[in-house]
């Protein structure tokens, strides 16, 4: 594995170091980074990246089936416009996490802020999966028209929700499975909350056991909480705001 | 019952209809129907929407299309179409929703503005028998050059991209229109070597390997975005906002999410497909800096990157923020900008004409000293060459156009694009509708249509004494307003006919 020391370098010159360091080796390690950002955008399949420290803004945009994994908090918009591939957080991350995300996982150890897996979609066997091990800001999966949102808000605040207001505004697709109580206030109108179902339970019992895997968790703890599973009302929610003219 | 008439009437001349059956069977509309002794030809007018296609195939010019002729008690104010759009409203409770551009009659400043021409000093050049120069060049340009002792380039270019016409093709989706109408501007941007646009709808790989001649296009709904789209085009453009609708998202009906689309736009089929007015992660300058590094980090500085606007109130500031914020190249749509859908109220009253927006943003970059970095591209109805001489002269380097390319395929302006009902096969998924549009002879068209306009432009340029497009660009010098205010030519920068 090749080392590259980020320290005070600019974005610019760290990403082509890392660029290069990527041409001979699959594995690269970055040590000792302080916010730059855009580490890892673009990383093809086959290639992984070990980032120690803070990476900044849009860490593993587009990323194009490559693995991330962090040793620190992460950043805003990590995984931004992924396109599959494997990012995991030792640690919090920032708003808009796996934005408008397509394929492939993100694992956050614990909390994500506010717009985490907006957008997100899928397409045939392009299923995106974020679990996020904390809470989560408002705005959770607003727009979401496919994939999974798992939160699983251990080590919750006890005054704070475990998702924050305006959950899944106009979500026409995908789920959200939330560990514990919902709070109805903070769930968008069009959004039916359910039980999840038989394939829905043998799903959320793989991510869980991968997101244990991942940070050392006690799957038996966290599955003794029951989940909740949101869904939206309709695939088609502006169906008739139009009339044509 | 709808409490209105039709629109338009459809008179058929019933001494030339030999009833062939052909604008029944061409109407998607379904207004021509045969009634039933199988042989006379009748028409529902109030499906009529206008596009012509019965009565420019009809073989024996038996159709007329006239308004329909009903008097209302005159009033000024509440015309037939105010009350048409109430009616409308009255009877589905729903938003009014439009195609192509704003209709309404607001001041068109390109045919309030004037030319210059040579004569005796600094004589008009011929460009019939002489080298005129309408290449035009993309991208980031360095404040100062540099050489070497040899006299080679010393400083490092930003990519640049080189177009033999200072004319685009502007971003329209695939999904907005088909996939034919697409490949025909494919087509004919690589014959006049200049560029086409994907659109926000992903790039359908049947225009792969068009990709040498395409803007692929990031919007807030991010469809059909990963790395190779990034890296299989010329230039990518983030798309912020639209001239025909400033301030709001996009949303493509789940009905038009055929197969094709939904394998292009990278989303299930049938599912709407809706771009949320902002991109959620820009809510700042600097979130839009973030979005463009982004993206050429992605692509490793190879590609430039364009971010588009529509045309505000005060889009001069955004223009110098989008500029700094490290885009290579600024695009301005104006309010009379073409559509695949908009709401009316939107289409018809958000932004301003590209004339004034285009004029006020190359006079603040200018004030800045940074007019000579980026590229500023205009967009927002280009109806003919003289329009774009003018943009050019008013400092645009290149500009997009769509709506006359597609007229040049067919279009006849009805404003149905919404529907996806569209006749002539452009605005539409309906595969037999579609191949009604074949690429092969329709690219000619449009290469006819821009390869007439180069040589006007060559002309304009010759007459003005100038041997190339690089003479005229913010060369307000060769500009004048007729009938304008004192207040309209401070904007436009321009003085008035006789100073």
């Amino acid at each position: 594995m090749k080392i590259v020391t980020a320290g005070k370098s600019s974005f610019r010159t760290l990403n082509a170091e890392v660029r290069e360091a990527l041409e001979t080796e699959n594995d690269v390690r970055i040590e000792d980074v302080n916010g730059q950002r855009y580490i890892g955008a673009g990383l093809d399949r086959g290639k992984r990246l070990e980032v120690h420290g803070t990476p900044g803004n849009d860490m593993g945009a587009y990323l194009n089936g490559g693995a991330i994994e962090v040793f620190g908090n992460g950043q805003e918009a990590v995984g931004n416009t992924m396109g599959g591939g494997s990012i995991t957080v030792h640690g919090h991350v920032g708003d808009t996490l796996g934005y408008a995300m397509r394929d492939g996982e993100i694992y956050v150890e614990k909390r994500a802020g506010s717009r985490a897996g907006i957008h997100m979609k899928e397409f045939r066997e392009m299923q995106p999966v974020v679990v996020i091990g904390g809470t989560v800001g408002a705005f959770l999966g607003e727009y979401m028209a496919g994939g999974t949102l798992l939160v699983l808000g251990l080590e919750k605040h006890p005054d704070r929700p475990i998702v924050g207001a305006h959950c899944a505004t106009g979500m026409h697709g995908g789920r959200i499975f939330v560990r514990g109580d919902v709070p109805e206030e903070n769930v968008s109108e069009h959004i039916s909350v359910l039980r999840p179902g038989e394939k829905d339970l043998a799903d959320l019992d793989r991510f869980v056991r991968e997101y244990c895997a991942r940070f050392g968790k006690d799957f038996d703890a966290i599955m003794q909480v029951p989940f909740q599973k949101l869904v939206p009302t309709t695939s088609r929610p502006y169906a008739n705001l139009y009339t044509p003219n | 019952m709808q409490y209105m008439v039709p629109e338009f009437e459809v008179e058929r001349n019933t001494s030339r209809c030999i009833s062939c059956g052909a604008c029944v069977r061409q109407c998607s509309y379904e207004v021509h129907y045969f009634d039933v002794d199988g042989k006379t030809v009748l028409a529902d007018e109030s499906k009529c929407v206008a596009c012509h296609r019965c009565a420019t195939i009809c073989p024996t010019h038996a159709i007329k299309i006239k308004a329909y002729d009903m008097a209302y008690k005159p009033h000024a104010n509440w015309t037939p179409v105010v009350q048409q759009e109430i009616l409308k409203q009255a009877q589905t409770g729903g938003v009014l929703l439009s195609g192509m551009s704003n209709n309404k009659p607001y001041p068109i400043y390109w045919d309030r503005i004037l030319l210059n021409a040579s004569q005796v000093t600094n004589p008009s050049i011929d460009p019939l028998r002489e080298p005129m120069e309408i290449r035009t060049y993309l991208g980031r340009k360095p404040k100062k050059l540099e050489f070497h002792k040899n006299g080679k380039l010393k400083t490092k270019l930003e990519p640049q991209i080189k177009l033999e016409t200072p004319i685009m093709f502007s971003a329209m989706s695939f999904g907005s229109i088909s996939f034919n109408a697409q490949k025909s501007l494919a087509m004919a941007a690589r014959k006049l070597g200049t560029l086409f646009n994907t659109g926000e709808g992903g790039m359908h790989p049947g225009l792969r390997e068009y990709s040498d001649c395409a803007v692929v296009q990031v919007a807030s709904g991010r469809f059909g975005v990963y790395k190779d789209y990034l890296e299989n085009c010329r230039f990518i453009e983030i798309k912020i906002g639209q001239g025909a609708k400033p301030g709001i998202g996009g949303h493509l009906p789940g009905e038009k999410v055929t197969v094709e689309v939904s394998n292009a736009r990278m989303i299930p089929e049938g599912s709407d497909a809706i771009s949320p007015a902002p991109h959620h992660d820009i809510y700042s300058i600097e979130d839009l800096r973030q979005l463009i590094w982004s993206l050429k980090e992605a692509t490793q500085y190879k590609k430039p990157v364009a971010v588009k606007i529509a045309a505000v109130h005060n889009c001069s500031a955004i223009v110098s923020g989008v500029a700094r914020a490290g885009a290579d190249i600024v695009v301005m749509d104006g309010f009379r900008g073409g559509t695949g859908a908009a709401p009316t109220r939107i289409r018809d009253n958000v932004g301003i004409p590209i004339e004034l927006a285009l004029a006020a943003a190359d006079q603040r970059l200018r004030d800045e000293s940074i007019r000579g970095t980026v590229s500023l591209v205009a967009a927002g109805s280009f109806r003919n060459s003289a329009d774009i001489v003018k943009a050019i002269a008013l400092g645009a380097d290149a500009v997009y156009v769509a709506s006359a390319p597609l007229i040049a395929m067919g279009c006849h302006m009805c404003q149905q694009c919404q529907t996806g009902k569209c006749n002539w096969g452009i605005a539409t998924q309906r595969p037999e509708l579609v191949k009604r549009l074949n690429p092969e002879i329709m690219h000619e068209r449009v290469v006819n249509l821009i390869t007439a306009w180069n040589h006007e432009i060559k002309e304009m340029l010759g007459g003005m004494g100038l041997n190339s497009i690089d003479s005229l660009r913010g060369n307000r010098m060769m500009l004048r307003g007729i009938g304008l205010s004192d207040r309209e030519l401070s904007i436009l920068g321009i003085a008035h006919a006789g100073e």
